[in-house]
């Protein structure tokens, strides 16, 4: 056994510096991103083609935890990128000071919305929706109000646990203002129930749980392309969508900042960009010269965005959550 | 055996030092807080009503099942012991799918009240999340009262029917002073149990009404980022255990029934027909509550099963390293804890630390052990290297409050009853250990590493704080398909984890209950 040890730290120094030519870089980031289904290993395969590196992912949890993980973790984070977190996090984020200017100039990003940030670029973007099974509910409610009125059954996600939840919050917060709370106290009769997170929601949902779930825009387009089964739908809203955009940028105290920046040029080409679709179930920041996938042009695509700026989403959201839980809580 | 004492006293600080250190770990990194919200102090009173209603109505029911399988004898009565098991080893997604299965808007029940032209059921609020709560802890309920029966000499049966006595006195002599001492303590464990729920309570509380504790730490250390909060937070969760557990002490009163030569147990005072009936229901309709929702969870992923990618069945036996290794761990540590509450017991004091330290563990938040861990670990060695290690150790702690259960009350027993025997012949050490104490305790202890092996099995718990592609466990790579859509795969993933689960739990339990079929 104390052999083996020894051989074993032998071989760990020797075995070093041959190891070390190559260059690690490490890129945090939530956990569906790298597994088999995720993006991550065609973005791994694509990059470590043309960088001479060795692209390495870690997984966190979803957006909200893989910030609290750097914040835990401080300057002295093996972290190069942080990819995955949302518009929503952003602002905390910075004031970390943990992050670099990415220094990328002028970008034509195909989002629906301009984007200025000195820091965070965007990878990819999302609307939030309400999804039903159009076998079941033939006529979708048009907007909140109609919602409420409505004996159409819901499942949302909880804002203080998942980000869809959270991006609920924001939407009725940005449609509604001042009459947000009036808005959750009417929806209060068709919410089912409220789960930790995503995954539970959606579980429930394709049980039949309820009418309707909180997901993505996208969500249909992963049962047409993935499952060829046209029943699953998002209904459009006439307020207008809360929009996720996800972004990723460079760690200052990072030993590869300059790997870094050439990884987060590779992120917006058609390398990265054409894998987002069909693996993420997201739409890509900068459209790939193919195109989008078959499928998507069968997706709602809605007229308003609806979106806080990054410091506004921050100060907005605890009174939000505070109408939010007195509305359910009666 | 006074080695006995030091390890076990050693033992248990260390499990001390593994909670209030990783709790320390996250004060210390928290830069102030706001002290706790009126709306924190809003969930710590929900935990507690729900968790009390929870313990009571488990416990409640657990005792006619368990006096049914304890005095019926019937061809797969083993099988239903080892299955009315399963949903306690359940990972909360699956099991909140399976009972919603059945009890869901969409559930059989609702199904058959809705052809029947009734209106379905209403499953969702505080009643929903008892009911969730019972179906995952009256295997336990059950199993733990059960050992009580079968701890009680079945001479003392015999000696009952050689004197006539009516099933009444033997209830009032012989069962009510067992269920007097094992009670309190099922009790106790299946409150705390339920302290720390957090998606089962959510998800059928049916909306924020059904906050619990853990679900404000999750909040104070995700949303707010405040780890002050989501310490203090932690413990308040242990100083709920610390009552509840010396109420425990207070009420239950030891069992002294003497000893006998474990021959299986017989009753001939109910083999009345109405009496038949009776048990025959009760097992029924236990095992139908139970096995109802399993049987959904194994339908719905049976199409799926034999096409699992192969990233599944990887996980699945990275899986079962973590789980034997578990298993393992919690018998190092439980063994030497409960030798230890014996050998101290003229100090009382002392023995009680001991015991309660072990129960710290059940309701200590996994996020707060896991985030002080990563606090602890991360100046020293990149956290994902030790993601199993870590994830070993913890589900060890979180199934050492159960195997002490087993354990304590077993060791009180043989030393009760063979201890003076075992000193009149002079055993000690090694000895007394493999000729007295090891073939005594071989019920409670394959009970407790089954329990132990199969409860890790389906733990999430720490490893999504720690986790890379490579460490993968299978309760992980179960959220990880449902998470891309794949619910159907990971339907049959979850049919997998229960399948292995319980293999694992029969596996050991079996071992334990060789020579000594009952």
């Amino acid at each position: 056994m104390r052999h083996s040890l020894i051989a074993a730290g032998l071989i760990a120094t020797l075995g070093a510096p041959a190891l070390a030519e190559t260059p690690v870089l490490t890129v945090y980031t939530y956990d569906s991103f790298i597994t088999e289904w995720g993006p991550g290993p065609q973005v791994e395969a694509a990059f470590e083609e043309t960088c001479g590196c060795d692209l390495r992912f870690v997984g966190a949890g979803d957006g909200a935890a893989l910030l609290a993980r750097l914040q835990l973790e401080g300057a002295r984070t093996d972290a190069d990128i942080v990819l995955g977190l949302d518009t929503n996090l952003t602002a905390r984020a910075a004031e970390t000071g943990l992050f670099a200017k990415h220094g990328i100039g002028e970008v034509a990003f195909d989002l629906p919305i301009a984007w200025e940030d000195e820091m965070f670029l965007p990878y990819d973007w999302g609307y939030f929706a309400f999804v039903h099974d159009t076998t079941r509910l033939e006529d979708a409610p048009a907007d909140f109000r109609a919602l409420g009125d409505s004996d159409v059954s819901l499942i949302i996600q909880d804002p203080r646990s998942s980000t869809p939840g959270l991006g609920l919050l924001l939407w009725v917060k940005a449609a509604y203002g001042e009459e947000a709370a009036d808005v959750w106290a009417s929806l209060a009769d068709n919410i089912v129930t409220v789960t930790k997170g995503w995954s539970e929601a959606y579980g429930l949902f394709l049980e039949g749980e309820a009418d309707m779930v909180l997901s993505y825009t996208t969500s249909p387009a992963y049962h047409l392309i993935a499952e060829e089964d046209p029943t699953k739908a998002a209904a459009p809203f006439d307020e207008g969508h809360y929009l996720q955009v996800e972004v990723a940028a460079a760690i200052a105290s990072s030993d590869e900042l300059e790997l870094a920046q050439e990884f987060l040029r590779f992120m917006l080409t058609d390398g990265f960009q054409s894998v987002i679709p069909t693996t993420n179930w997201m739409y890509p920041a900068v459209i790939p010269d193919g195109g989008l996938p078959a499928g998507f042009e069968t997706l709602i695509t809605p007229e308003t965005a609806l979106i806080f700026a990054p410091g506004e989403a921050q100060a907005v959201r605890d009174a939000a959550l505070q109408d939010w839980l007195t509305a359910l809580s009666q | 055996m006074k080695g006995a004492a030091w390890a076990g006293t050693g033992a248990a600080a260390l499990v001390l030092v593994l909670i209030l250190g990783t709790l320390g770990a996250v004060l210390w990194r928290a830069e102030g807080g706001a002290g706790l919200t009126p709306s924190d102090w809003a969930a710590v009173r929900f935990t507690l009503v729900q968790a009390a209603l929870s313990a009571a109505i488990s416990v409640t029911l657990a005792i006619p099942v368990a006096r049914a399988l304890a005095r019926r004898r019937f061809r797969g009565r083993g099988a239903i012991i080892t299955l009315l098991g399963a949903p306690f080893i359940l990972p909360v997604i699956v099991a909140v799918l399976g009972l919603l299965a059945v009890f869901g808007r969409n559930g059989l029940v609702s199904q058959g009240l809705v052809w029947a032209g009734l209106p379905p059921l209403q499953i969702y609020g505080l009643h929903g999340v008892v009911i969730a709560h019972v179906f995952l802890n009256l295997p336990l309920a059950t199993r733990l009262l059960l050992q009580g029966w079968l701890a009680i000499p079945a001479e003392r049966f015999r000696l009952a029917a050689s004197l006539d006595l009516s099933t009444r006195d033997i209830n009032r002599l012989l069962e009510a002073p067992m269920l007097r001492a094992t009670v309190p303590g099922a009790l106790m464990v299946i409150f705390l149990i339920c302290t720390t729920s957090f998606a089962v309570a959510l998800t059928l509380g049916g909306g924020p009404r059904a906050t619990t504790v853990e679900l404000a730490i999750y909040q104070a250390f995700r949303f707010d980022f405040d780890l002050g909060r989501a310490a203090l937070l932690g413990l308040v969760q242990l100083a709920i255990t610390c009552a509840a557990a010396l109420i425990a002490f207070r009420v239950a009163v030891p069992m002294t029934m003497g000893g006998g030569l474990d021959r299986e147990h017989r009753r001939w005072d109910v083999d009345a027909g109405w009496r038949r009936v009776v048990d025959a229901g009760w097992i029924a309709a236990a095992a139908l509550f139970l096995i109802l929702p399993m049987a959904m969870i194994a339908l719905d992923g049976l199409p799926h099963l034999l096409v699992l990618p192969d990233v599944v069945w990887t996980a699945a036996l990275r899986s079962l390293a973590v789980a034997l290794a578990s298993a393992a761990l919690a018998i190092a540590l439980a063994l030497p804890m409960a030798l230890a509450v014996w050998e101290l017991r003229s100090r009382q004091g002392l023995s009680r630390g001991v015991e309660a330290i072990g129960y710290l563990s059940i309701a200590a938040s996994p996020l707060v052990i896991g985030t002080g861990l990563f606090v602890l670990l991360f100046p020293v060695v990149d956290p994902a290297t030790l993601a199993l290690p870590v994830t070993a150790l913890v589900n060890a702690l979180m199934s050492l409050p159960f195997a002490l259960r087993a354990l304590v009350p077993a060791v009180a027993e043989v030393e009760t009853s063979y201890g003076r025997l075992g000193d009149s012949l002079s055993l000690r050490g090694a000895a007394r250990m493999r000729l007295l104490l090891l073939p005594r305790l071989r019920r409670p202890l394959g009970f407790a590493a089954g329990l132990a092996a199969a409860l890790s099995m389906g733990d999430l718990g720490v490893i999504a704080l720690f986790a890379d592609p490579e460490t993968a466990t299978l309760p992980l790579q179960l959220y990880r398909l449902m998470g891309a859509y794949r619910m159907e795969d990971a339907a049959a993933a979850a049919l997998l984890l229960v399948a292995l689960s319980l293999a694992l739990f029969w596996g050991f339990d079996r071992g334990g209950r060789a020579n000594a079929e009952a």
